[in-house]
Order: structure tokens, then C-alpha cells, then sequence
């Protein structure tokens, strides 16, 4: 029990400082690597301002996606904002007093969980039956699917049929804040959820999951078109003109 | 004509998915570049020893050069939104050119030596050596993809395979692996100053030749001038303008427009190449190199202005890149964009009212146009984005009373590209170009059929010849094919100047015969 919980405390803390530790290693090194030439995919906005609309709708709306298929899009997108919902939903467990917009997201956080699951299904199913997509999907493709649809099943069970105690839950997280240990409920659904996530978050900065802060970097995406207007020049670059 | 070792695909009312046929393009590879066409752009001649260790470090050299690369090689999730949106896929069937799966020939190298999961589980995440066998994929898989960026208009993340491919064509070339055609060429512009090796002599020849072809069809003096110093604009075409059909009609076009526009220009013999083959072998240093030729004849000419003739991927380098490749231009009138495109010159003097048409002149023709795939996706003509789809179709409108666009989801910035870009217009790959043509050609066939059309409109040197050379294999004709300055030049009512005589003369012409290009220098048109 006392060890369950220890061990529990130590991946939490492994896993965060993984998570912050390794995105940000990538996000310094996307940021320091220059982008000697303007490649916006055009059509592409002319100002500071339609990048950043640009970029929004393909963070919200995922635009690109959804003039390329429909199918991927449907649920991609029904994964992805269910993911959003039920990671405010969960925002509970971390915040104290919990933020009124949060109380207010609860029940659409069940949706989401719901949405969420059908989504990462639709998103597997298309890598057995669409020969295109089965012959670009790895072993690692399946493995995380699996993982977020074990994260989102379990997730769901606790709530609709095997109840845990979620005020012990938030004793325990609020607890790490402050390295003061509280028990976990050694409730085996509970436990296997919570492993899956720490997982996740652990192999977040090594694997495809990039593609979160990987699209902020995008040069294709994120460049204004102006290039007549204003020189457009790499460090390296440059230093070719000295010689 | 068409006499194929292979099947042509038949054209389909609308172009259809193929289904996955792992190897169907595996034989397809481009000559190999030999040590005189290598030495010249700073290559080795040959494979270099040990050339696994010094591709990865080239590979690393330029992850840390281009963070489209490095965000590229993380990124892809393998949704399969750009699976069946390359050209060169929906010809083939070869899964290796859908734009991932060609993504995937570099990517797998770079997980097994730049990333952690690569290194510790291989075989999960699909990561692999860079072994020979890898290599030879890379020479034939990478010499597939015409760098047109369709797939980019589609990726959730914005990841291009044309900088996929270029990086991938830079790291060989750096261990001795070059394409002969590319290669080549870039030398040609060095020694000679343009991609067909034409020296100025031959290039005064034919535009003196132009001028009185000209005159005897429309009795005006319309001037074709070569290094003219201090004239108002310098003129950087495709060299392909020069010679072949239907680019030569462009070109009488341009000259035409400029005449009634009352400017003074200029062609130069050292840049006589709008083409940058450097950006096909991702060769900033060479790239910039070619662009530095332009520079230096705009110096020497004293000219005000800079214009671009029809060419994609030219226009590519030239709008997005020229400033950064060959800036600044404080030196040149400040109230132009540097570089201008002869589309937006035209239409300029159109809203200005400063040109007159005659429509009729081309009522033999029904148009549709082709957006070139580079003009379409990496560039723009106007102030506003989108001008590089809406000036063209201006221009056709100004000058044609027939014409009709292909199906929406293959133009504008989902245009196909015409099978032959980014340093493919070459015989060698001649089953990949035929191939690589059908989705367009299907769109062309579908507006043939429904609305009548009989004619393409481009403004690219590559698609013109590419077009010209594969729409016999398919049953149409090679000249179907026009430049969108053959429909200006059609149409244009010349002003005639003081020395013009009314009325026409109609005395045989004893101009060279601008009808026989070299067969196989069109191919170098681009």
C-alpha cells in the first residue's frame, strides 16, 4: 500500500519532469534552428496578424486536415476536442477552490471522454481498412492508439461502472504539490489509468506526439508572405555574403 | 509518337485512387551524374569512402540548417490526408510516392541515428539503417517527387516533401550521388549562362530573327533587345523562350506588351536563365550562386526594374527567394516589387486601359488554364493572396472569349502539377512524367469532353514542355499546349511607331525556322 503509493508519487514526478524537462528541449531546439528561406504554403496571409488566424484555425478547426479527409478529420477531430474536454474536466483533481468555468465544463467532460473514445477507434479502424494507411502505420502507431484508448476506457469505466474515491485522488495530487505523500486508493482500475497516463506523458517528447508543438514551428504555416517586401535571412545564410 | 515500353494509364472522367502496389515505380531512377558535371557545384566526383557516415553528418549539418527539416522529420502523425494527393501516386499506385511514405524513406533513417526511441526500439518504430539498399531508394524514390507541394496544402502540420526531397538530393550530391540532368544544367548556367547552353550570338540571332517575324506578321517595329545598357527593365526568362514552341510565342508576347507599354528593356546573355536548378538539388550555395547572376547583370545593365517571363518554379525562386539569395535591391526603382512577374506587368497596364485588344483573334482556340504548381503554392503575383490564381485567368478573360476552368478541386492551390517539375524533365524518367500527367490530364480530358476546350493556357516553362511531350501518349495533340502570352500576343492591337510603314508588307520571310526546337534541348527548357 505505502509502496504503491511511493512508487506512484516517484512516476508522477519522473513523468512531469520528463514531459516539461523534453518538450522544452525540443521546443529550444525547433526555435533555434533557423528557417533560411520563406516557404509559406500559398495562398498564404500577408501580415503578423492572418499567421496568427491561420494558425488558429488549424489548431481549433484543423483546416488543412479537413480539406484533405473527411473521414480523418471527423475523427481526428472528435479524439482531439474530447481530449480537450476531458483534460478541463480532470483539471479538478489539480486545482483548489476549482475554477467556476471548470465546474461549469464537468458533464461536458463526459461527452468528451465519449467522443474521445469513438474518435481514437475511427482513427484505428481506418489503419486496418484503408491500404494506404496500413502500409504507412508502424508498430508504434497501434501502440499509442492503444494507449490513449486504455486511458479513455478506463477512465470511463471508473465513472459509469466501478466508482473510485476521487476526493482521495485529489488528496493524492495535491499532495505531490507539496512533496507530502497522501495514499492512493489502491483501486486496480485506478491504478492501471494513472500508469497508462504517466506513460504517455513520458514518451510525449519522444515520439509523434511532437506534432503538437511541431505545427507552432511549422514554416510552411507559420511565415508571413512578404518576402519582396522584407529580406528574409538565416545567420548562416549571411555568412556567406561575407565571403 | 506515342511508342511507350510501358502502360499508359487511360484517362478517367475523374481521377480515381489506385490501390496500393509496393515496387510499381522501383525501377524508376535518373541518370547518374559523372565527376565533370559534379566537380563544378563543389560535389565529389564519385561515391565517397565511407559514405553512410558522411551522409548522416550531412543529414545532421542540415537538421540543424533548416528547422522545416527538423520540425518535418518529428511531426508526422501517418494520418494519411496526403495519401493520395501526389500526382506521381495516383499515376503509379507505388506506395513510396505517397508523399509519407516518401517522408518515410528519410524519416526511418533519421529516427534509427537522431532520436531516442529510434536508437533503443528500431524495429517499433519503424527506424532503419542507412544501408545501400536504403541509398538506391533514395536515388530512385526521391528523383519521384516534382518538389509541387500539394501535399503540403493537405498535412494537418504544414510538412512538405519538397523540402523532404531537396534535403535528401543535397545529402547525395554531398557523398557523390547526383542526378546527371540537374547537374549538368547548373554547370551550363555557369559556363554558358543558361539551362540549353545558348551563347549570346545564338541568343542575338533569334531575337533579331523575332523582331522581323514580328514585323512582316503585324508591320510594327516591336524590339527584342539583348544587353542594352541602361534600358528601364531587365527581362529574365526561361531560356526555353528563346527556342522551343509554344514558348517562343510567350516571349513575341512579352516584347509586344512592353512595346505598348513604352518602356525600354533589356534580355542579358550572362543571365539569360530564369530557371534556378539549385533549389531542385536543395543547394543553397548554388542556388545562390544562380541567383547572384541576375544581380550582377542588373549592375552592369543599370536597370531599373527586374520583370520574370513564365516560368514555375523560377517564379518560386525568384518572388520568395531573390531577396534573400541576392539582396538587397536599394539599387533599383523603389516603386516596383523586386522581382515583378510579366503576368502582374500586363495586368497592371490592363486595368490601366493602356492595352487594346482584339478577342477575335484568338476565337479559334476555346482555354482553360493549367496553375503551375510552384506559382500556385509557394509564390503570389499581386498584393493580395490568391493574385497568382485570379491575374492569369485576368489576362486569358482580357484577351480570349472562350474560356472555361477545369474542376475546381484540381486548380488553384490543388492544382496538379504536370508530371515534370522540380528537375524531372528529363527522358530518362519519361514512364514517371507519362504517368505523373494523368491526374492533370484527366481534369484537361473531363473539360474537353463537357465545355469543348481545346487548348491549356501556362505560364511555366517545365509544364509547357512537359505537356507538349506527354499529351501524345494519350491520344491529344502537342499543341494543345499555349503560352499565356501567345493568347496577349494574339491579341494585342500594336500601335504602330513613326518608322512602321501602315500598310503590311507581305514579303516572304527568311526567318530561322522557330519550329524545329532540338528535340532533346527542349527538354532543358525549363
Amino acid at each position: 500500500m505505502a509502496f504503491l503509493t511511493s512508487f506512484y508519487a516517484f512516476l508522477f514526478y519522473f513523468a512531469a519532469f520528463v514531459l516539461v524537462a523534453g518538450l522544452a528541449r525540443k521546443i529550444i531546439q525547433y526555435a533555434r534552428t533557423p528557417a533560411p528561406l520563406k516557404i509559406p504554403t500559398t495562398p498564404a496571409p500577408t501580415t503578423r496578424t492572418g499567421v496568427v488566424f491561420r494558425m488558429m484555425r488549424e489548431v481549433v478547426l484543423f483546416e488543412s486536415l479537413f480539406r484533405g479527409n473527411k473521414w480523418t478529420w471527423i475523427f481526428g477531430w472528435m479524439f482531439h476536442f474530447g481530449l480537450f474536454l476531458v483534460t478541463l474536466r480532470h483539471l479538478r483533481y489539480f486545482i483548489e477552490p476549482v475554477w467556476f468555468p471548470i465546474q461549469l465544463i464537468q458533464p461536458f467532460g463526459i461527452y468528451g471522454g465519449i467522443a474521445m473514445v469513438l474518435g481514437l477507434i475511427g482513427l484505428w479502424a481506418r489503419r486496418f481498412l484503408v491500404d494506404r494507411v496500413k502500409y504507412i502505420t508502424a508498430p508504434s502507431d497501434h501502440l499509442i492508439l492503444g494507449l490513449l484508448v486504455a486511458i479513455g476506457c478506463t477512465g470511463l469505466l471508473m465513472k459509469f461502472a466501478f466508482h473510485v474515491d476521487v476526493v482521495e485522488i485529489k488528496h493524492f495530487f495535491q499532495g505531490l504539490y507539496s512533496y507530502n505523500i497522501q495514499p492512493l486508493p489502491a483501486d486496480p482500475l485506478l491504478l492501471l489509468h494513472l500508469f497508462l497516463v504517466a506513460v504517455l506523458m513520458i514518451i510525449f517528447p519522444y515520439s509523434k506526439l511532437l506534432h503538437a508543438p511541431g505545427l507552432f514551428f511549422s514554416p510552411t504555416r507559420n511565415q508571413v508572405d512578404n518576402p519582396r517586401e522584407r529580406r528574409h535571412i538565416a545567420p548562416w545564410a549571411r555568412e556567406l555574403e561575407q565571403s | 509518337m506515342a511508342k511507350a515500353t510501358f502502360e499508359v494509364p487511360a484517362l478517367t472522367q475523374y481521377t480515381e485512387v489506385p490501390p496500393v502496389t509496393p515496387g510499381a515505380m522501383a525501377h524508376s531512377a535518373p541518370f547518374k551524374s559523372r565527376e565533370e558535371f559534379q566537380i563544378p557545384l563543389g560535389f565529389p566526383g564519385e561515391l565517397v569512402e565511407d559514405w553512410q557516415t558522411k551522409a548522416i553528418a550531412k543529414m545532421g549539418e542540415l537538421l540543424g540548417k533548416y528547422r522545416s527539416l527538423r520540425v518535418y522529420m518529428d511531426a508526422c502523425v501517418k494520418c494519411g490526408a496526403c495519401t493520395d494527393k501526389c500526382h506521381y501516386f495516383l499515376g503509379t499506385g507505388d506506395p513510396k510516392n505517397m508523399p509519407v511514405g516518401r517522408q518515410d524513406l528519410m524519416r526511418k533513417v533519421y529516427r534509427r541515428y537522431f532520436t531516442l526511441a529510434g536508437k533503443l526500439f528500431p524495429k517499433l518504430v519503424g527506424a532503419e539503417d542507412l544501408t545501400e539498399e536504403v541509398l538506391n531508394d533514395w536515388y530512385s524514390y526521391f528523383h519521384q517527387c516534382s518538389q509541387c507541394r500539394r501535399c503540403s496544402v493537405f498535412c494537418p502540420y504544414g510538412i512538405d516533401t519538397a523540402e523532404i526531397s531537396m534535403a535528401a538530393r543535397e545529402i547525395m550530391d554531398s557523398i557523390g550521388v547526383g542526378q546527371k540532368y540537374c547537374n549538368e544544367i547548373i554547370g551550363k548556367v555557369y559556363r554558358i549562362g543558361n539551362n540549353l547552353g545558348l551563347p549570346g550570338p545564338a541568343l542575338k540571332d533569334t531575337l533579331e530573327g523575332l523582331e522581323e517575324d514580328v514585323y512582316d506578321n503585324t508591320g510594327v517595329r516591336v524590339k527584342y533587345p539583348i544587353d542594352q545598357v541602361g534600358a528601364e527593365i531587365l527581362l529574365v526568362t526561361p531560356s526555353a523562350d528563346f527556342f522551343a514552341e509554344p514558348h517562343v510565342d510567350g516571349l513575341v508576347g512579352y516584347g509586344k506588351v512592353f512595346h505598348e507599354a513604352g518602356v525600354s528593356w533589356t534580355l542579358s546573355s550572362y543571365a539569360s536563365e530564369a530557371a534556378n536548378f539549385g533549389m531542385f538539388i536543395g543547394s543553397y550555395a548554388n542556388m545562390r550562386r544562380l541567383a547572384q547572376r541576375i544581380r550582377e547583370a542588373a549592375i552592369q545593365l543599370k536597370v531599373k526594374r527586374i520583370v520574370f517571363g513564365e516560368c514555375g518554379h523560377a517564379w518560386r525562386v525568384a518572388y520568395s527567394f531573390l531577396n534573400t539569395l541576392a539582396g538587397p535591391w536599394d539599387f533599383l526603382d523603389p516603386r516596383y516589387p523586386v522581382p515583378q512577374h510579366i503576368c502582374e506587368f500586363t495586368y497592371d497596364l490592363i486595368q490601366q486601359g493602356r492595352l487594346k485588344f482584339d478577342k477575335s483573334e484568338n476565337d479559334d482556340k476555346v482555354l482553360t488554364f493549367h496553375d503551375s504548381c510552384n506559382v500556385a503554392r509557394a509564390s503570389r503575383m499581386g498584393d493580395t493572396p490568391g493574385g497568382q490564381f485570379e491575374i492569369p485567368r485576368a489576362i486569358i478573360r482580357a484577351t480570349c472569349n472562350h474560356f472555361y476552368d477545369m474542376d475546381e478541386e484540381t486548380i488553384r492551390d490543388r492544382t496538379f502539377c504536370c508530371g515534370g517539375g522540380g528537375g524531372l524533365l528529363t527522358d530518362d524518367l519519361m514512364e514517371l512524367r507519362v504517368k505523373g500527367a494523368k491526374p492533370r490530364l484527366d481534369a484537361l480530358n473531363n473539360v474537353m469532353q463537357e465545355k469543348g476546350v481545346t487548348h491549356m493556357a501556362a505560364i511555366c516553362a517545365i509544364c509547357k514542355s512537359q505537356f507538349t511531350k506527354v499529351l501524345p501518349y494519350y491520344g491529344l495533340e502537342m499543341d494543345q499546349i499555349v503560352s499565356l502570352h501567345q493568347l496577349v500576343s494574339n491579341a494585342i492591337v500594336l500601335t504602330p511607331g513613326p518608322d512602321d510603314d501602315e500598310d503590311e508588307d507581305e514579303d516572304e520571310d527568311d526567318m530561322p525556322d522557330l519550329d524545329d526546337p532540338n528535340e532533346e534541348e527542349t527538354d532543358e527548357a525549363a
